[in-house]
């Protein structure tokens, strides 16, 4: 702790804080169970076993990205020998879209379910900055689900370096910023023809990923790392040597010789130059900076306090990229603790805490979750450009957003309000942050359901 | 403020005394058929000029792009230098008519080629990064609302930066029908959000522009959700509407277009028949009023004059503006031609600029919609007396 040492807020609104700003929301009985120590229960959450993988209805894994891209596949070729048949095209992705929804409806309901919510809040941080978007193409419709459960889920209380290379060699992320077919002019594929480098991974690496776009570096910079990453790409054949849908390097399409990158200099090494250009960015105090900002701006406030940012890179310095040790950090940061909840929900965090607030999990993909989020302006996984959902509050209280929450509160409502006791579940939902106003509204309400629309629509709900 | 309550202003404050909407709706001011519109569509993601207005007669075109410079062949006849994409089919008529231009080598003064800062730039009218939190079309609303009412709206749930700011601003997109005045819910709601200085205004506003929804919408076909081309007849319901919104944004997405980018058909095509779509369904939709709109298509910088090596390009510099819109002064290209030859690419690499894209839209706001000009140079865009207004634009 620094000299500036502030005081905390009381327990149960501590209680409240933990449950809405750092976890999803709260389901019935989680505030009252955490008010003893709100920070152990979040201490608690911080290690890799809290973030699960997201399972089918029977307990099963999912397909790994291989298979989903051979899936993939098989729906396309259908679909080509369908030709004018409307009728067989249309059933021929039927399956595959199926088993995509059914892996996104598993990952909505670990967070709707989860009883380490900070966990799920953190992984969903991770998965955003590193955004895989299936806005690009059908084939990442394939695989941004994968992508997020095997390079993201895992890594996100290990190491930095660990979970970027993780990302960057992972087949969506490949594909998503192009760089499976980049060529180095002078690699052995470059001198047979005209090809040359695409420098979107290597841009948006060091721009989104790691350094942030003012740290510095040029033009040249990534034009280098452009080279440096020649060869990675994606298999596309089952042969020796390849594996389709899997990470492959590439000899052929590599650049030679020295490089220079951010000021360091890296020897010739084939695969492993990027590595070690990738271990450096994770290693820089502008990468420490970078994910410090975004991560104060995501979880207090849009103009988040300089002493936490403080904080996070020098724990982010200190620990050499250790995510447990920042998530930690964050945990323990008076300035976390603030008792305005600056930020708004976005759609997703809406909807996932108001199934944790009637203790539900949606059962219907396309109808309760894709639909809406929609309609709200966030389908899943489906951000509209690399740097991935916004995380200003501003972005998302926008005047038609709103009505359309309004919307769907209603809807929501109408399913899940014969179950419950609107003014219990709102106290339960948001503990000591409930106001007064908001509470003698609900108590007024002509049904329940009007009851828990108001709860779902009130400020203080929308707001974390 | 001393103008006179607007309709707007009208209809929130009544949603805060509770009184219901509909007999407010009568107090709605006389709309000016003659009132100027602008929309702004926001091309996200570096729109590649060189496809979207290929200069057929550069002699270094052809060989920069290889597979995937557009053929002379199939591009549409624009002038004697020039061609337009073969997907913008719509903007050729209109170019032929008089009532669309193309200025062909634009860049924001701050050259930097990170998507999301130089988005920023161009929404936030800064000339130097972070230079600004709000929007410039907020601060042209600002502007104006010193001498009339004028309102501005975005065609999607959330706003966009460039509409942000202090002044109120609306959203709105297509869904599922809502009649606040018959919403119990929403009136309720009111009380719980007014002491909210971010939720409280933009719940009133969503509220108030719906009601204006549900009256335009009533009689006409149904707008699909997500549906780019939808979007414009709405900016259009809205825009054409007595006292409506004088300015309207669209953003459009896709164009970043790193691999296969395709030529006369593929990926980029595709956006393209998009964005042709966008300003067709405005002139229809505006109907008599396209003789007041002006309409500009902006991106944030555009794509390398060389093809890359996966059939794509990568992050440039100038790309293509177009403007267009029955408010529009005939004339040929807006700035010059810097050529693609040796020597004549910025930074050896990247079509050069010839024109500042904020004399284009200082040039929209001042000359058409009737923003100071003062205003304009020092609040709208900060800093900018040197980006001189466009003779003979409108």
């Amino acid at each position: 702790m620094d000299g500036s040492r502030m005081t905390l807020p009381p327990r149960d609104t501590l209680a409240a804080i933990a449950a809405t700003r750092f976890g999803l929301g709260a389901r019935p009985g989680e505030i009252a169970r955490i008010t003893a120590d709100p920070q152990g229960w979040l201490r608690a959450q911080v290690r890799p076993e809290a973030v699960p993988t997201p399972l089918n209805p029977v307990g099963l894994p999912f397909p790994d990205s291989r298979a989903r891209l051979v899936d993939f596949a098989a729906f396309k070729a259908a679909e080509k020998a369908a030709g004018a048949d409307t009728d067989r095209r249309r059933s021929s992705g039927e399956m595959f879209r199926q088993g995509i929804a059914a892996e996104l409806l598993g990952r909505t309901s670990i967070a709707t379910t989860t009883n380490a919510p900070f966990a799920e809040r953190w992984a969903l941080f991770w998965s955003n900055h590193f955004t895989v978007s299936t806005r690009k193409s059908q084939e990442l419709d394939a695989l941004a689900a994968s992508f997020e459960r095997e390079a993201i889920r895992p890594h996100v209380f290990g190491r930095f370096e660990t979970l970027l290379i993780a990302s960057s060699r992972h087949p969506a992320m490949i594909l998503y910023l192009d760089q499976q077919s980049s060529i180095g002019p002078n690699s052995k594929a470059g001198l047979r023809r005209t090809a040359g480098l695409n420098e979107n991974l290597a841009r948006e690496i060091m721009e989104l990923h790691t350094l942030g776009v003012s740290a510095g570096y040029t033009q040249a910079d990534v034009t280098e790392f452009a080279r440096v990453l020649t060869g990675w790409s994606v298999g596309r054949r089952e042969q020796p040597g390849e594996t389709a849908g899997g990470f492959m390097y590439r000899p052929n399409l590599h650049e030679p010789g020295t490089r220079t990158v951010f000021g360091q200099t890296y020897p010739p090494g084939d695969e492993d130059q990027a590595l070690r250009v990738l271990a450096d960015l994770a290693a820089s105090g502008k990468t420490a900076t970078h994910l410090a900002t975004k991560l104060a701006t995501h979880f207090v406030s849009d103009t988040p306090d300089p002493r936490l940012v403080r904080r996070l890179a020098s724990a982010y310095h200190d620990s050499r990229g250790d995510l447990s040790v920042v998530a930690r950090t964050l945990i323990e940061a008076p300035e976390a603790w603030t008792d305005t909840a600056a930020k708004v929900k976005t759609p997703y965090e809406l909807l996932v805490s108001a199934y944790r607030a009637v203790d539900q999990a949606p059962r219907d993909y396309g109808r309760e979750v894709n639909g809406p989020l929609n309609l709200l302006g966030q389908r899943p996984l489906s951000a509209p450009q690399p740097n991935g959902w916004s995380d200003r509050a501003t972005d998302w209280a926008a005047p038609d957003a709103l009505v359309k929450r309004l919307q769907w509160a209603q809807g929501f409502a109408a399913s899940y309000a014969n179950q419950v006791d609107p003014v219990q579940l709102a106290t339960d939902a948001l503990g000591s942050r409930l106001r007064p106003l908001t509470l003698a509204t609900l108590q007024h309400a002509e049904s329940r359901k009007e009851a828990l629309a108001v709860l779902l629509m009130s400020p203080e709900f929308q707001r974390r | 403020m001393t103008h006179a309550l607007s309709r707007r202003a009208t209809l929130r404050l009544g949603f805060g005394l509770g009184l219901g909407v509909t007999f407010l709706g009568t107090t709605a001011l006389a709309a000016d058929a003659r009132s100027p519109r602008l929309v702004v569509i926001i091309c996200r993601g570096a729109m590649d000029g060189l496809s979207v207005s290929p200069p057929l007669h550069d002699p270094a075109y052809a060989a920069l792009r290889g597979a995937i410079a557009i053929p002379p062949d199939k591009a549409l006849p624009l002038d004697g230098d020039f061609g337009l994409h073969p997907k913008l089919v719509n903007i050729q008529r209109l170019a032929l008519a008089g009532q669309a231009r193309i200025a062909p080598a634009v860049a924001w003064p701050v050259h930097i080629r990170s998507h999301f800062e130089a988005q920023d730039l161009l929404e936030s009218g800064a000339d130097k990064l972070y230079g600004t939190q709000t929007g410039w079309l907020n601060r042209t609303v600002q502007a104006l609302s010193e001498d009339r009412a004028a309102r501005a709206i975005a065609v999607a749930p959330q706003a966009p930066l460039i509409l942000q700011g202090p002044a109120a601003y609306d959203t709105w997109s297509p869904g599922a029908p809502f009649n606040p005045a018959g919403s119990r819910l929403a009136g309720i709601l009111q009380d719980l959000y007014q002491p909210d200085p971010l939720l409280g205004p933009a719940f009133a506003a969503g509220l108030a522009v719906e009601h204006e929804a549900m009256a335009l919408n009533a009689n006409a076909p149904a707008l699909k959700a997500n549906d780019a081309r939808d979007f414009a007849t709405a900016a259009a319901r809205f825009l054409a509407a007595p006292g409506g919104p004088a300015i309207a944004v669209i953003s459009l997405d896709g164009f970043d277009t790193h691999a296969n980018q395709g030529a006369a058909d593929g990926q980029l095509a595709n956006r393209l028949s998009g964005l042709d779509d966008v300003v067709a369904g405005l002139e229809k939709g505006l109907g008599p009023d396209w003789a007041q709109t002006a309409v500009v298509v902006a991106t944030e910088f555009g794509r390398t004059a060389h093809v890359n090596g996966t059939g794509g390009t990568d992050h440039g510099t100038a790309s293509t503006l177009i403007v267009a819109g029955g408010a529009l002064k005939a004339g040929g290209l807006l700035g010059d031609w810097p050529g693609l030859g040796q020597g004549q690419l910025f930074e050896n690499r990247d079509t050069a600029p010839t024109l500042d894209m904020r004399r284009v839209f200082k040039t929209l706001i001042v000359e058409h919609l009737g923003v100071d000009r003062r205003l304009a140079d020092t609040r709208v865009f900060p800093d900018s007396r040197d980006a001189g207004l466009i003779s003979g634009l409108v």
